[in-house]
């Protein structure tokens, strides 16, 4: 049985840039129509739920738009919390995509995931420490962009509201 | 003993005297449940951590391995393991309770058949009477380390793998009832440039290549003599690849089955796991449960096992380094 070794059969014979041109071919295409339209549907609805919550806190308590923001988005982030500690939010993430991830509930999921998800490594280093995780780069380019964006008012002698 | 530039003929014929597989529930719910000696119906395995819950399964596999065997720990020569943990905490960890002498190895997920590879290896030069190979990983443990946390809410690629919850363990003796270790063609690293973490199949798929070309010209054989033969952790896309590469190349792949343990762990099309299994696990529960006993059954009577590693770090994909890859292969044969 056992031959020779020989070289019958010659190795690889493409060039690693022919070979990602060629992988690239082989990907699944992402389905980006399908992913914008579930997206602007479930981010649409969470936004919409959050336009519900605020009215019923001016109807109901009285409140001012402005004043039923802060407890609108503490309802928000609840949820989210919560649909995240039953294991719910990335199940329903993976179907919205952007939708889950670009409103409050996507942000407050990343944090709230971190913090579960390094639990076991103390309440210091663990959760403390890994928190901001994912949502620190967030913050850190909110703050960035605001700061350009307030330049650009600036300069064009714009007031900020 | 060494055969063609990279092959290990093992001519005492080693003998895996003892098998066994422990997984959770995504793979107990796929379509090879029943091979698997036991099923984890929850993902934590009621431990504290998912680090603890990966070592319990290396250690619940381990332990039927040799009660399989009938090897008491006390005799086992060495244990030969690793998984996807950073500093592969996991067979670490279980290493210190089997007690056993313990080589630590790190191949990614080609670690399953690296290990059997060396255990034969050992095994056939007298260094050792009996010899534990083992591998394992946990989905949860790989996401919070390659990923994101478990819990967050990202949109996964269809490119993307799903790893493996499960460990598999095997003990290798001189002799003894049960399939024999033939040989084995030790790969090397082949990197063609793919960078994408969630697409590994792509950046595995030329190594497995590499290894399978190597494999018949060191030993002379052609894939006619194999039964079947199974890539590690492919899934749709790096199978698909790995096909049209060796049927290019002039390989006739057509004469033997040629599959992926990624595709066989998971019904891919039902079950969310995108393009397929994943992890040390994934080859490690599907040869060592599946394949092992098919091949005992008179199923097959010689198979071949091509473990394929992507062998990433965080960092290293992060500093924008493609992805360097690696198989193993290891061939099985029916005891006659």
């Amino acid at each position: 049985m056992a031959t020779k070794a020989g070289s019958k059969y010659k190795k690889m014979t493409m060039s690693p840039q022919e070979y990602q041109t060629y992988a690239k071919t082989r990907e699944p295409s992402r389905a980006v129509l399908r992913n914008c339209l579930r997206a602007f549907l479930v981010g649409g609805l969470i936004c919409t739920l959050g336009q519900v919550i605020q009215d019923l806190f001016v109807y109901a308590f009285g409140m001012s738009q402005q004043e039923a923001g802060n407890p609108t988005v503490a309802i928000l982030i609840l949820t989210s919390v919560i649909l995240t500690c039953l294991g719910v939010y990335d199940k329903i993430a993976q179907w919205a995509g952007a939708g889950t991830a670009v409103p409050v509930t996507g942000f407050a999921n990343s944090m709230c995931s971190a913090a579960l998800e390094h639990r076991s490594e103390g309440l210091v280093l663990g959760v403390g420490g890994n928190m901001f995780k994912l949502a620190g780069s967030v913050i850190v380019y909110g703050t960035v962009a605001a700061f350009f964006i307030g330049i650009i008012y600036m300069a064009f002698g714009v007031e900020g509201h | 003993m060494l055969r063609g530039k990279q092959t290990w003929w093992f001519e005492k014929r080693p003998v895996i005297i003892g098998a066994a597989t422990v997984v959770g529930p995504d793979e107990g719910d796929g379509p090879l449940a029943a091979d698997y000696d036991l099923v984890h119906p929850e993902l934590d395995l009621q431990q504290k951590s998912w680090e603890k819950a990966e070592r319990l399964l290396m250690e619940q596999a381990s332990d039927f391995a040799l009660k399989k065997a009938g090897v008491d720990k006390q005799e086992l020569s060495f244990y030969v393991g690793g998984d996807l943990m950073n500093q592969i905490i996991s067979s670490t960890f279980a290493a210190r309770s089997i007690g056993a002498p313990y080589i630590g190895m790190f191949g990614a997920c080609s670690t399953s058949m690296e290990s059997l590879a060396i255990a034969s290896l050992m095994v056939n030069s007298g260094a050792a009477n009996s010899v534990l190979a083992g591998v394992c990983s946990h989905n949860c443990t790989a996401e919070k380390q390659f990923r994101y946390p478990t819990e967050y809410g990202s949109q996964k690629p269809p490119t993307a793998q799903y790893t493996v919850t499960g460990a598999g363990a095997v003990v290798v003796a001189p002799e003894g009832k049960g399939p024999v270790v033939e040989c084995a063609t030790i790969g090397k690293i082949v990197d063609l440039g793919i960078k994408d973490p969630f697409n590994m199949g792509a950046a595995m798929a030329p190594a497995a290549v590499d290894t399978i070309q190597t494999h018949f010209n060191d030993t002379g054989r052609e894939p006619k003599d194999y039964d079947l033969i199974v890539t590690g952790d492919l899934a749709t896309v790096g199978h698909g690849i790995a096909k049209d590469l060796l049927v290019r190349d002039g390989v006739p792949m057509n004469d033997t089955v040629f599959t992926d343990c990624g595709l066989l762990v998971y019904d891919v099309a039902r079950q969310k796991v995108q393009a397929g299994g994943s992890g040390c696990g994934c080859s490690a529960v599907v040869t060592y449960g599946h394949l092992l006993k098919r091949l005992e059954q008179g199923e097959f009577r010689r198979i071949l096992v091509v473990a394929t590693g992507a062998l990433l770090s965080p960092l290293s994909f992060q500093q924008g380094e493609s992805i360097p890859g690696i198989a193993h292969a290891v061939a099985i044969e029916r005891a006659q």
